[in-house]
């Protein structure tokens, strides 16, 4: 059985006037998953998210959200997707209750039940206004509307950029129990790496407008390494690792550094070889000098189950 | 029922920090044969992590036999994890004792003895799962 993508493009791209924001971008979000889109300010990380939810129109290269092209077909792909913009966009001077009545009237599959549910057990009440409310409340209030939506696919930018720590752990519950829940894939945008381990289970590295590495969270930490050993000339490192994809080196007068993507090759035994973290692998692929594209894996079309 | 803690720094994936500590809660009797584990839904509301990673630990202790997964209902503690005697524990504490008094004479400190034990134990259960 072939489960279709939650989210696939094809060589998608993006250009303001002549500056490409996003270029050559293929992926694919398997369905079920929840997938971190990291990347410094300015990668494409909105730009390919607006894209997704029919904001904008390709410039190159298609985009099909849940089997759909969400330009040429809203009416079907846009009931079945959330999304939560990076301002968590409220009526500011409307109350909770008339919030809730302008999602209710907007949405044909809206879930009334959810949403009061959940404001009750967040201790909202509904007669507040939006203004009133702590910037972690106001993202919580607009993950709540987006999730009453009932969507296959919810799309966040920037979460929980603007959060405190308490209020960002806080936000990062509700959404994960919403995706026990079960049915929901979820995309979101963050240059915060350190939570996103214990929340995604995929990730995509977005820089420069193009896709470094995409991958299984699993498989991308399983197949990195740390390579520690005698110094090799910086000409020399690309033949001595020709195996390896060397992301980043350092050099001193006697010893070589390398992290290094494993393509199935025993590492040289002269070399120490240690675990590298979630966050020093995105930050060696964001720091890679050259901009050559690395090939991303593809496993991404396949469910983390 | 037991509650799940993380500690992020010491580097032992999320899944098996949580199968460790249901081990743990079993060795120590605080969770019995027919208790049950915190749902999916819970864990990821107090820890905020991914539900995959909570099924993940809880499917590995499924397959050791030390949980069973009951469809629609939850996880419950299926038997007892056998423990050693105090016997057979002193007895196995005085060998290794003897072992790490070998390993000095043969000029090891502390860190090159816990640096071999580590290499050992991780081949020797690598071998055995394998």
């Amino acid at each position: 059985m072939t489960v279709i993508p939650a989210v696939q493009t094809h060589a998608l791209g993006k250009r303001y006037g002549s500056r490409w924001a996003l270029r050559d971008c293929s992926l694919a979000i398997a369905s079920g998953s929840v997938t971190a889109l990291v990347g410094p300010n300015g990668a494409g990380k909105t730009t390919l998210l607006h894209l997704l939810i029919g904001l904008s129109e390709p410039s190159a290269g298609e985009v099909r959200v849940l089997g759909w092209s969400p330009r040429e077909q809203p009416q079907v792909v846009l009931p079945r997707v959330g999304f939560v913009a990076q301002e968590h966009p409220l009526y500011r001077g409307f109350s909770l209750a008339e919030m809730l009545n302008v999602g209710r009237k907007l949405n044909a599959h809206w879930d009334e039940g959810l949403a009061r549910e959940r404001l009750a057990r967040l201790d909202i009440p509904l007669g507040q206004k939006v203004h009133r409310l702590s910037s972690g409340q106001q993202a919580q209030v607009a993950l709540t509307l987006a999730l009453a939506k009932r969507p296959e696919l919810l799309v966040l930018d920037e979460p929980v950029a603007a959060l405190d720590p308490l209020a960002r752990r806080e936000f990062l519950q509700s959404l994960m129990e919403a995706v026990a829940e079960g049915g929901l894939t979820v995309l979101l945008s963050s240059h915060i790496v350190s939570e996103l381990e214990r929340v995604c289970d995929h990730l995509v590295i977005l820089a420069a407008g193009g896709v470094r590495l995409a991958g299984s969270i699993e498989q991308i930490l399983a197949s990195h390494r740390l390579l520690v050993g005698p110094r090799v000339d910086p000409d020399g490192v690309a033949r001595e690792h020709q195996k390896h994809a060397v992301i980043q080196e350092s050099h001193t007068e006697r010893q070589t550094t390398l992290l290094v993507r494993l393509n199935g090759h025993e590492v040289d035994a002269r070399w120490r070889s240690d675990d590298v973290g979630l966050e020093e692998v995105v930050l060696a692929y964001l720091g890679q000098q050259s901009m050559r594209r690395t090939e991303p894996e593809r496993d991404l079309t396949e469910v983390a189950s | 029922m037991i509650e799940f803690r993380l500690n992020s720094r010491s580097g032992v994936p999320t899944y098996l920090q949580l199968v460790q500590q249901v081990r743990h809660a079993v060795r120590l009797g605080l969770l019995q044969p027919g208790d049950q584990l915190p749902t999916v839904k819970e864990v990821v509301g107090g820890l905020a992590i991914n539900p995959n990673t909570v099924l993940k630990a809880y499917r590995e202790l499924d397959h050791e036999g030390l949980v069973e997964a009951r469809r629609g209902q939850g996880t419950f503690v299926l038997q007892g994890l056998t423990t050693t005697t105090p016997a057979e524990h002193a007895a196995l504490r005085a060998a290794l004792l003897r072992w790490i008094e070998r390993a000095q004479e043969a000029g090891f400190d502390e860190e090159g003895v816990a640096a071999l034990f580590a290499a050992v134990v991780r081949s020797a259960f690598i071998e055995e799962a394998a």
